[in-house]
């Protein structure tokens, strides 16, 4: 690769990196480069300054807490991945981790900087809508918590600041929750990616929180399908007929394909995430 | 007293590739290893349009820039670096290394830095303004021919690059004369006739090395040299030379690790020639490495080829006849071999068939794309998918077995060597062998019930078989303007160790193994006694590259031959020591001894060291030494064939299509190392199915490669398929004396058709004859759902593409 010319610092900690940031002009974190730096390759990115965060201590790892999960920033779709805990009690998050990319992007690859790159097609933005999870960031002002579903805007468009940084994620684990993905077969981002957390009891739909991927700018909720499933009861007839309701306003149209594929696409997939999150039930 | 070793026969067996431990642990050196003190690095400004008449360009701020050496736009370059000659006899535009006044495909290059380092060469690239003035822009082939909306080159009427070539029944090769009599007759006798236009679209070969080239000239020696990732070193150094005006004497080239070609590294290209010139202009070395963005507009494109079908048959199966018209979209430029690569399509129409009335004709279009030329299989995968998808329908019209098809129109095995009508003289063949072998090893008919149950469930499941013959071993000196012959040369050392030198430069070919397993056998010693050294003209004095699968057909073969003389020689100084006639001698396990009389025996190396030192000289003997040179010059082609089926299922509901089996049986002659022959089986077959499943270069209308990088052009994974079953039957050829045939591309030709034909079983209950590759699920899931084909941006479905006719 032959980026234009950049600084390279390593931050400490986070408050280090926040330093850097703010000290450094036109700088930019990275952790594992796999969004920052296919740009740097083609020059569509030019940072004067990279601040990595990937080694900072405490920024990766997944623990339990208090009943909630949390996974650090910094921690590799691998880590994810391989989890024993997210696998036990919230194993939607590393099914979705082990159908990113490939293995070589999935070592590198952080939870952190998945979600402020926000690519349209990432998979980890449906998830994070689909367990509410909470985003923590830090920045000068100190910390902050924003929701998955206020967090993701538009198009590479998320709620951080260029002087902020995610520190991590924290979520309710839930394990009635599948992820169902369209590969698009060259990358392997998601032509749709739908991410589906149900709460079913006596044999009844309480609620469902579902996330979409790859069908528009960025990821959301569907929420006339989860309207549609409340109250209902918990069989694939419920979700074969809520799935209908799965929709958006504009849909992405592309070579991989086209806009009336990818909003058929968008039923299927969430069918089958449902049908898999209620196989969890 | 321990027992005597015994080496064991090598040729024949599995053994393991001796490059691989150094280029699986990095330590292999590549052109980008190379530094030269000195040394500067170049970086090409190229075109971001795809046509345009430049207005100017602007290098002042790139000259400016600190570590610039000299940039050069290309009406400098042009001052001293000819327009690039082509191989084949068409006539063909100048073609400049660097464009001059238009540029015609996007990715073309328009200027050039000389810099310190490859940083700031880039950044001065970067520097240079460019102005254009835009012309209409035309990718599309059969637009391009109406001469509509632009003409690239001024003197190539309607873009025709090669105009109109008819061939076959009733044609002399040079195409002036041309009788259809039988050809009418054929069609006119049809009980039905197949007809179909067919895509073979158009692939980036993506090497994972890309292309990189070093140039050094000496000034006080008047002499260059030249490192470039190439498959031909002794071509690039002839071309080198002759653009240049210096002597081949006056020129090294090497080839050091090249990390794949696929064909595409066989063209001499613009950045060579323009690297040796710059270093001879400057008097410094400079180095080009190719970067993956270039590598995917600036590297030839393959295939890229509409095939319009007819096939003539009467109702029980027998074809008749088969017209075929083609139609070559060759991107914006003829390159070294481009217009050559068609003509093998034309060649092989003939299939595994004895098909009594071809007609062939081949048009070749200028489009505002990247240029073709070869890659893998070149010009006969095109030929095998359009026969054999042609072959299939006629199968599914008469509700016959695709098998019976075409075992009933197969050339008999008694009847080789066969000339086709196409005039390609068949060397040796058993095409219904491979196909009772794969239907066997496949368990055709279990298959079949198990396709018919899972549709019965209603899976889509389909099966799909295609036969193959590739011409290979290429070949004769009459085809190829280097001519045809291999080089190579043996010298025992004084110590006994063998060095073998081979002109058939190999890029992931295996030779430095299998060529090292051949001699090892023919001299009785061991393996790692012999080392194989190509790539460079200084070593190896002469050769042609590989490329055709040819490597072991024909440089093989020069290497069976040298050595055959040089084990003479050496007979001829053991039966000396032995006072032995030579004619009783045997080079076994390190020894040369005397048949029956097992005390009388020498050692290999003292017989060595004696034809160094020979007191006195041998009678009959004039020299001393153990070393010989042998050229190859193969009588005949070789043709290899097979059997290739695939077992295919498509999501019903996301049209999704996923390989669940693959049965290849493969008749390459004798194997001389079953686990290489395996491995290049295995790449060819990943190719094949990429280009029916997931591979497609697409262009949007304004001649931008939309599939420009691995983000959307797909290579295929391990992930994308199933356990490879490869079997082999054993038809060896009289072209050779090892009767290898060559196996480099055969895993292209029968796996895309096989595969194909599988989707179009899968989805026979909506109607549908045919699809175009690749398998887009987008696309099946539109046949599925009754959804009208969609044009997507760029070259993406045609009306008609799945709409098959039957007259």
């Amino acid at each position: 690769m032959i980026p234009t010319a950049f600084d390279y610092q390593r931050a400490t900690s986070i408050d280090d990196a926040l330093a850097k940031l703010q000290a450094a002009s036109g700088g930019k974190l990275i952790a594992g480069g796999h969004s920052l730096v296919p740009l740097m390759k083609l020059r569509l990115s030019e940072p004067a300054v990279l601040i990595d965060v990937a080694r900072i201590p405490g920024l990766s790892g997944i623990k339990e807490k208090d009943g909630k999960i949390e996974i650090g920033a910094a921690t590799t779709h691998r880590e994810v991945a391989a989890s024993a805990l997210l696998k036990q009690v919230c194993p939607v998050i590393a099914d979705t981790a082990i159908e990113i990319g490939d293995p070589q992007v999935r070592n590198r690859g952080t939870l952190g900087g998945s979600l402020a790159h926000a690519d349209p097609a990432a998979d980890y933005p449906a998830v994070m809508l689909a367990v509410d999870a909470e985003i923590h960031i830090k920045g000068p002002q100190g910390w902050r918590k924003v929701k998955a579903n206020d967090f993701f805007q538009g198009l590479f468009t998320v709620d951080l600041a260029p002087n902020e940084i995610i520190a991590g994620v924290q979520f309710t684990p839930i394990k009635s929750a599948a992820y169902a993905k369209l590969h698009q077969r060259a990358s392997h981002f998601a032509i749709v990616g739908v991410a589906a957390a149900i709460d079913v009891k006596g044999g009844v739909f309480q609620s469902a929180r579902i996330g979409l991927t790859g069908a528009g700018t960025h990821a959301v909720r569907l929420t006339a399908v989860e309207q549609a499933l409340a109250g209902k009861p918990a069989t694939k007839a419920t979700i074969a007929s809520a799935s209908e309701a799965a929709a958006v306003d504009e849909v992405n149209s592309d070579i991989h394909a086209s806009d009336d594929y990818r909003r058929a696409m968008i039923k299927v997939f969430t069918r089958r995430a449902l049908e898999g999150a209620l196989a969890r039930a | 007293m321990p027992a005597t070793p015994v080496l064991p026969k090598l040729v024949g067996q599995r053994v393991k590739r001796r490059e691989d431990p150094r280029l699986i642990q990095g330590r292999g050196t590549y052109v980008d290893d190379l530094k030269i003190v000195g040394m500067q690095h170049m970086a090409f400004k190229r075109s971001d349009i795809a046509h345009g008449r430049i207005q100017s360009i602007d290098v002042s701020a790139a000259q400016a820039m600190e570590g610039v050496e000299a940039v050069f736009t290309g009406k400098q370059i042009a001052e001293f670096v000819a327009p690039m000659p082509i191989g084949t006899p068409f006539p063909s535009p100048d073609h400049r290394a660097l464009a001059t006044d238009v540029v015609r495909y996007a990715g073309e290059p328009v200027a050039l830095v000389v810099a310190s380092d490859r940083y700031i060469a880039r950044d001065a690239a970067d520097a240079i303004v460019v102005s254009y003035d835009p012309l209409p822009v035309v990718v599309d082939p059969e637009l391009a021919m109406t001469g509509k909306p632009t003409v690239i080159h001024e003197k190539f009427a309607n873009n025709l690059a090669v105009p109109l070539v008819p061939s076959g029944t009733g044609c002399t090769p040079d195409g002036s004369v041309r009788d259809d009599t039988a050809v009418d007759r054929a069609f006119a006798q049809a009980e039905l006739v197949i007809t179909q236009r067919m895509v073979n679209q158009r692939l980036v070969p993506n090497a994972m090395e890309p292309r990189g080239v070093v140039a050094h000239y000496e000034q006080g020696k008047d002499y260059l040299t030249i490192w470039s990732s190439t498959q031909n070193p002794h071509i690039l150094r002839s071309m080198i030379a002759g653009m240049l005006g210096m002597g081949e004497h006056q020129v090294r080239a090497v080839a050091p690790e090249v990390g794949g070609g696929f064909g595409a590294k066989i063209n001499i290209y613009g950045e060579e020639y323009v690297a040796a010139a710059v270093s001879k202009r400057l008097g410094m070395p400079v180095k080009w490495i190719e970067d993956r963005a270039e590598a995917f507009v600036a590297t030839t494109h393959g295939r890229d080829i509409i095939g319009y079908v007819e096939l003539a048959a009467k109702r029980d199966g027998t074809v008749l006849g088969l017209k075929m018209r083609l139609i070559a979209d060759i991107g914006a430029y003829n390159m070294l071999l481009t217009a050559a690569i068609p003509t093998l399509t034309m060649l092989m129409a003939s299939a595994t068939y004895d098909i009594p009335a071809i007609r062939t004709t081949l048009t070749e279009v200028f489009t505002n794309k990247t240029p073709t030329d070869a890659y893998r299989g070149a010009g006969r995968p095109e030929a095998t998918y359009f026969v054999e998808r042609a072959m299939d329908m006629l199968a599914r019209e008469l509700n016959m077995d695709p098998a019976d098809v075409r075992r009933k129109n197969f050339i008999k095995a008694d009847k080789f060597p066969f000339q086709t009508q196409m005039g390609a003289v068949y060397d040796s063949g058993d095409y219904a062998k491979a196909l009772d072998a794969a239907l066997l090893h496949s368990k055709w008919d279990e298959l079949k019930k198990e396709r018919d149950a899972a549709q019965a469930q209603g899976r889509l499941v389909g099966l799909g078989l295609s036969m193959y013959v590739e011409v290979c071993g290429i070949g004769p000196s009459a085809t190829l303007p280097t001519g045809g012959w291999e080089h190579a040369n043996i010298t025992v050392e004084r110590d006994g160790r063998i060095t073998a030198t081979t002109g058939a430069s190999p890029h992931g070919q295996g030779n430095e193994t299998t060529f090292a397993q051949m001699v090892a056998d023919q001299f009785g010693v061991a393996f790692d006694d012999v080392t194989v050294l190509h790539g460079d003209t200084a070593v190896v004095k002469q050769g042609i590259g590989t490329f055709g699968s040819r490597s072991q057909a024909v440089g093989g073969t020069a290497l069976h031959m040298a050595s055959t003389k040089v084990k003479k020689k050496m007979a001829a100084f053991a039966a000396s020591l032995l006072e032995a006639s030579e004619d009783d001698l045997v080079f076994e396990n390190g020894t040369i001894g005397v048949k029956g009389s097992p005390a009388a025996s020498l050692k290999f190396q003292a017989v060595a060291a004696f034809a160094y030192i020979p007191v006195p000289l041998p009678r009959g003997l004039d020299e001393p030494g153990l070393s010989a040179d042998a050229y190859f010059e193969p009588p005949n082609n070789t043709y290899p064939f097979g059997c290739h089926i695939s077992m295919l299922e498509i999501d019903r509901e996301t049209g999704e299509p996923t390989l669940l089996k693959l049965v290849a049986v493969d008749d390459a002659g004798h194997l001389i190392n079953p686990l290489i022959v395996e491995g290049q089986i295995h790449g060819g077959l990943a190719q094949g199915i990429g280009q029916a499943m997931i591979e497609e270069a697409v262009f949007n209308e304004d001649g931008q490669l939309v599939t420009g990088s691995f983000m959307d052009y797909a290579l295929p994974r391990a992930t994308d398929f199933p356990h490879f079953e490869l079997h082999s039957t054993v038809t060896p050829t009289p072209v050779n004396p090892l009767g290898a045939k060559g196996v480099g591309e055969a895993g292209t030709l029968g796996s895309t058709p096989s595969i194909v034909s599988a989707a179009v079983d899968a989805l026979s209950g909506f109607g549908v004859k045919h699809i175009d590759m690749m398998l887009r699920p987008e696309k099946l899931w539109r046949i599925i759902h009754g959804q009208a084909p969609r044009q997507s941006s760029g070259q993406g479905p045609r009306p008609g593409s799945g709409q098959g006719g039957v007259a």
